[in-house]
């Protein structure tokens, strides 16, 4: 228990871990709907290829614009480039370093998809079986042009009645998926060791000035993350401040209309905060419905949290100071 | 049952994953929606289409409402909609900004739906197999059957058991074709949603930043002071109900006293704090009676301070409270009714 509770603290805190998390999941999902995905050629002249490729390559975009959305940092990197320069400097290093590290993270769910694809082969043997030169194949040399092109376009169809025993067609089919394996493979060592070289390189070149770049991505990041924090505290603080003025000015507008002597308040009726009829109640709520109140708590009494006797309201000069929270904010 | 809490308090922390985690789990159920339903294509001519794009377009018609319904801060934006305005100024921005979160998350399960439904190929199958292009995928001219009778074995390619047109286009390479053409309407419609929303969620920093950071943090201010102030009338109904129910209790245990023809049973002097809370109210018969008038007659919605020591003051207690003014209290009662002004 006491496990996940840190595992979960961990991916809080730190807005890298929780990229990486997302990052794995993309990848994750994107493994699984290719497994769900019913693959199904057409295995007919001109849609092969169209099809072939499509899938190859059509969702890996739109999985490459997913991890881009998920990602909380594209967008603190988009305002940090588009903010209007103020009082404090921009740092071209560290938009680049953000550009960067959000490309990596959404290039992988892609890759993921591309090298999966090709590993199973079936994308490459639907695109291509109609490309491949039918002299090589015992079964195709005999026949005429035509007859092996239409006899190259089903391959990819097993149960297909023309090619459901022919051998020539299982060898078209492990050739083409020999090279699509053999791409496959390949390119993943490529982007392994291009990942590589950049992580174990990275050092030997200029590290202060990554070490700089980093720290100051990580500050924007924060920064914005505390700012939105801040902000809905400061809401919170402003909406109970507006609403017990309501009440208070509730309170002494039912005072103004009744003829009765200031009374001590004491413990439950404090609570009431001198609404305790029922009218009066359905005249509060229906205040609040028909005239909310306004925006502005600058005049807002000071009262102490246990409801003991009220102090006069402070001058209006002292409301400042007492906290920062209070300042009003018309709309 | 701690792990479940957790994991919603980490989603809750974060305002963000919070929105992505109910995000994922619309998807996944509008995904378990689709697979959990039974497709049954009609295989009749005109039937085909219709129950394929029924299928196909009404429930994620039905999925968009439902994420109307579901979501809380629509009765919010409603109500921030219709209210007069009051000393309070309305700001459309806030207004627009809040029906766009909104609509914007409803449509991730109808998405998905048809993303799902697309790419899985049934619905196509079913809705256009009559329209399929026999010049090219069979034997258009060999077959001499009118239109009509093409028609309608065609409409049987669903349905492989029945099916009875192999002459005129093999089954396998029908469907394989349709499935074909459903897959890539599915993955362009798929591009085009992250498209869509890559486009929504990028190109709004370049514009419209300062009206944005404005919109946002004042739509969450409508959403906790609505909470705050259902918060603080809970407690201030809590408090009321408190009082009134005390000043029943004590009422009527100062009525059946005075109603009683010999005089009260004083409870011993050292029975202590339990007896004061019984509030004078020790039998078996007065318990009926009170329990009775609670049933027949409620208390008014109208508190009266409390006056513990005085023991005339509950005579006035049962006066209809539209009357204007008291009568001048004598000087040891420091209390007075409060009237409605209203």
């Amino acid at each position: 228990m006491d496990r996940f509770r840190m595992i979960f603290q961990y991916f809080q805190t730190n807005s890298e871990s929780v990229m990486n998390g997302i990052c794995g999941l993309l990848a994750l999902a994107s493994v699984k709907i290719y497994t769900c995905l019913d693959f199904s050629c057409p295995c007919l002249p001109h849609y092969n290829m169209a099809y072939g490729l499509g899938i190859m390559f059509v969702p890996p975009i739109a999985l490459f614009l997913c991890g881009l959305i998920l990602n909380r940092q594209s967008l603190v990197m988009l305002e940090e480039w588009r903010r209007p320069q103020g009082h404090r400097r921009k740092d071209l290093a560290v938009i680049r370093y953000m550009c960067c590290s959000i490309m990596q993270r959404a290039l992988v769910a892609p890759a993921v998809w591309i090298v999966v694809t090709l590993l199973d082969g079936k994308c490459l043997i639907c695109a291509f079986s109609g490309s491949v030169d039918p002299k090589k194949f015992v079964g195709f040399a005999n026949a005429t042009l035509a007859q092996a092109q239409e006899m190259l376009t089903r391959v990819p169809c097993k149960e297909d009645e023309l090619m459901r025993n022919s051998t020539s067609r299982r060898a078209v089919s492990r050739y083409l998926r020999c090279w699509s394996q053999a791409l496959g493979w390949s390119i993943l060592l490529i982007l392994i060791i291009a990942v590589f070289l950049a992580r174990w390189l990275s050092p030997c070149f200029n590290q202060a000035a990554l070490l700089q770049t980093r720290h100051w991505s990580n500050y924007i990041d924060i920064e914005q993350k505390i700012f939105e924090e801040t902000c809905c505290e400061h809401s919170r603080l402003f909406a109970h401040q507006c609403i017990l003025h309501f009440f208070e000015s509730m309170q002494k507008e039912i005072r103004q209309h009744s003829f009765n002597l200031p009374r001590e308040k004491e413990g439950e009726e404090d609570l009431l905060r001198g609404i305790t009829d029922h009218d009066q109640v359905n005249k509060l709520l229906k205040m609040w419905y028909y005239e909310k109140p306004p925006l502005d708590v600058s005049q807002v009494t000071h009262r102490h949290p246990l409801g003991q006797e009220r102090s006069p309201p402070p001058l209006a000069g002292s409301c400042g100071a007492r906290s920062k929270f209070t300042q009003h904010t018309h709309v | 049952m701690d792990k479940f809490r957790m994991v919603f308090q980490f989603l809750q922390s974060n305002q963000e994953s919070f929105m992505s985690g109910i995000c994922g789990i619309m998807a996944l159920a509008s995904a378990q929606l689709y697979s959990a339903f039974d497709f049954n294509c009609p295989c009749l001519p005109r039937y085909n289409l219709a129950y394929g794009l029924g299928v196909l377009l009404v429930p994620p018609l039905i999925l968009f409402l439902l994420g109307f319904v579901l979501n809380n801060n629509v009765s919010m934006l409603a109500e921030e909609w219709r209210r007069p305005q009051g000393q309070r100024g309305k700001d459309a921005a806030v207004l627009r900004y809040m029906f766009c979160s909104m609509a914007q998350r409803a449509m991730i399960a109808p998405a998905v739906w048809v993303s799902v439904t697309l790419l899985d190929g049934k619905c196509i199958t079913c809705a256009f197999c009559t329209a399929l292009p026999l010049e090219a995928l069979g034997n258009a001219s060999h077959h001499g059957l009118p239109q009509g009778e093409v028609k309608r074995v065609l409409a049987r390619i669903p349905c492989k058991e029945i099916y009875d047109g192999q002459e005129l286009v093999a089954n396998e390479v029908a469907v394989r074709y349709l499935r074909c053409i459903s897959q890539a309407l599915g993955w362009c419609f798929v591009l085009l949603m992250t498209t869509l929303a890559f486009l929504v969620r990028f190109l709004r920093p370049c514009f419209t930043q300062a009206v944005f950071l404005k919109s946002r943090y004042w739509s969450h201010y409508i959403d906790i002071e609505r909470r705050l102030f259902d918060e603080t009338c809970a407690e201030h109904a809590k408090s009321f109900a408190k009082v009134c129910i005390q000043q029943f209790f004590q009422g009527m245990g100062k009525n059946l006293v005075a109603t009683q023809c010999h005089p009260p049973r004083k409870a011993p002097t050292d029975a202590g704090e339990a007896s004061e809370k019984l509030l004078g109210i020790t039998d078996w018969g007065t318990m009926n009676t009170v329990l009775k008038s609670w049933h027949r007659c409620k208390p008014p919605l109208h508190l009266h301070p409390a006056a513990p020591h005085s023991s005339n003051g509950w005579a006035r207690e049962w006066q209809p409270p539209t009357q204007p003014h008291t009568q001048p209290s004598a000087p040891r009662q420091e209390a007075v009714a409060y009237y409605s002004g209203v």
